[in-house]
């Protein structure tokens, strides 16, 4: 029981690299979508194609900002509906050209307010999961800091999901949960063990894949090491039929919570 | 955000919302309505379509309440009655709340699937219960749906649903959070094989249900004045610091924004769940 808030601090330290960091060391020529076609332009949401190596990907990150003025405009990372739209966008245009789909996530969750629900954050979300769960190509999410809640899991319903070693994966923000069940905010520590939301318990879990090590904040090793293992579970994932791909996308969601009844 | 309207279950905000006592009662016993204050025998509760028939408040029904108002007599056949809910997390406090909630509700669980008829016609149906924490999706809730969704399919059934739900179950953390995936690979299957899910949103549906099978329903039926809302009003105030307009996530609201198809008062669900499954059968009549 190692400090489970310690990861939630780490997972939300400042300085600590965001979806545009990975966007640039993983990938190339980077190419970035704008809008959903309905609305507007999310800035929560990037969204582009660029290159693995040679190979075409979609690549859909949510991003904080690094600067103040930044991280106002992209709300934080706290998307609106039209930001989760805009991904089911890009994924669908991914699907008619066969490109795989990488997605990085890192969000306090989905945003709260008047407009999100006027215009539909619930229904934004839910169709996202109900399409990925159907989409015919490969599609990885990694957890980069902020897993959190529906607003992260509209990124999530792949068929790899990793995480950073500090990086964290929850139904509710520690504080959240602490001010609901004990009514008192600040116990959000306690919440956070009592969540189980740290890397090593969700792996633990069979919820994720794999976790990737930080390497004590040497995130261009990190980066490193995922281009590598993304290049590989690409290659694997791409060799599989797209009928058994997707009935491995069902399974892997099927099973959880479904033992031990 | 996890949705926490608690303070729904025990206070409704608005002055049409009826409360009554949701344990069976006595032949004889009164039930009094929030809204209006008049009484009547709680035995024409059903008969009144759990709605107070001075001032049209709606009152809370348990989900075996509403199954037995809705589907033909004695032709509900349930499904997965032997699910228990499992406390994974080991989380502080939560067996104990599952007791309770199964001692007060007499349920093992926050949600009843089966298939029925109505009027006739044959359906799988879901009805979750607002008296089992709050209607809250846990593991089982999950489990249930997605199996009753599959049966459906391969029984080439249509499937009604009755939502209420506070959100995500907090003590079931990410296997909570892991059922709005499960529920929608289920729910797409069923579409994909052609077959209707009529959805029947009522007060309150929120939180990971919204954001999830609630909302990818083929048609979208809401109760009058019904709250409907991925955020719950408080998280939500306490985000932006101002009020919400009055009417705010009601139901009335979602419709005029486009998100619910039609509001149909408890009299004429039945009838109109009726309607649609002709409608929608082999050879429509």
């Amino acid at each position: 029981m190692a400090g489970a808030f310690t990861h939630v601090q780490a997972a939300r330290q400042k300085n600590r690299p965001t979806a545009q960091f990975y966007i640039d060391h993983l990938f190339t020529g980077f190419l970035e979508m704008h809008g959903d076609r309905r609305f507007a332009d999310d800035r929560a949401i990037v969204a582009g194609i660029a290159r693995l190596d040679q190979r075409a990907v979609t690549v859909i990150g949510i991003e904080k900002g690094v600067d103040t003025g930044e991280k106002i405009m992209r709300n934080f990372g706290s998307a609106h509906p039209e930001g989760y739209r805009k991904a089911l966008r890009q994924m669908q245009l991914a699907e008619k050209f066969g490109r795989p789909v990488i997605c990085l996530i890192d969000t306090a969750g989905a945003f709260c307010g008047i407009g999100a629900e006027e215009r539909g954050q619930g229904q934004a979300i839910a169709e996202n999961l109900m399409t990925m769960m159907g989409l015919r190509v490969p599609i990885i999410s990694i957890l980069i800091g902020e897993g959190g809640s529906g607003g992260a899991l509209a990124l999530a319903v792949a068929d790899r999901v990793w995480m950073l070693e500090n990086a964290v994966y929850s139904v509710i923000s520690p504080e959240g949960a602490a001010s609901i069940i004990w009514k008192d905010a600040g116990k959000a520590e306690e919440a956070s063990e009592a969540l189980k939301l740290t890397a090593q318990d969700l792996l633990a879990f069979e919820i994720v894949e794999r976790v990737f090590s930080e390497e004590n904040g040497n995130f261009d090793k990190v980066t490193d090491t995922l281009h590598a293992a993304l290049t590989e579970e690409l290659q694997a994932l791409c060799a599989m039929e797209d009928t058994a791909r997707s009935e491995q996308r069902y399974r892997r969601f099927r099973r959880m919570g479904g033992n031990a009844l | 955000m996890t949705l926490f309207n608690k303070w729904l279950f025990k206070k409704p905000n608005n002055k049409l919302e009826g409360s009554a006592d949701v344990q069976e009662n006595p032949a004889d016993a009164l039930v009094a309505c929030d809204s209006c204050n008049s009484s009547f025998p709680a035995k024409t509760l059903p008969e009144q379509d759990y709605t107070c028939p001075r001032c049209g408040a709606l009152f809370t029904v348990s989900a075996r309440q509403r199954m037995r108002w809705l589907c033909d007599a004695d032709s509900f056949c349930e499904l997965d009655t032997d699910l228990r809910p499992a406390d994974r997390l080991q989380f502080p406090g939560y067996a104990e709340k599952l007791k309770k909630a199964q001692q007060e509700s007499g349920e093992p669980e926050g949600i009843i699937t089966g298939t029925a008829t109505i009027d006739g016609l044959p359906c799988a149906l879901f009805f979750m219960n607002p008296q089992f924490i709050m209607g809250s999706m846990g593991a089982v809730v999950g489990e249930k749906i997605t199996r009753l969704f599959e049966h459906a399919t391969e029984q080439k059934l249509p499937v009604i649903g009755y939502t209420v739900s506070g959100g995500a179950r907090i003590q079931e953390g990410i296997f909570s959070l892991m059922q709005m995936a499960k529920t929608s690979g289920a729910v797409l299957r069923h579409s994909q094989a052609g077959l209707l899910y009529v959805a029947v949103l009522t007060h309150p549906t929120t939180g990971g249900v919204v954001a999830s099978f609630a909302m990818e329903a083929d048609i979208i039926l809401a109760e009058p004045r019904a709250l409907i809302g991925f955020a719950g009003p408080r998280v939500i105030e306490q985000t932006i610091r101002q009020k919400l307009p009055e009417g705010f996530q009601r139901a009335e609201l979602l419709l005029v924004k486009g998100f619910v198809d039609r509001i149909v008062p408890r009299k004429e669900q039945k009838q109109e769940l009726a309607q649609l499954l002709r409608l929608h059968g082999r050879e429509a009549v």
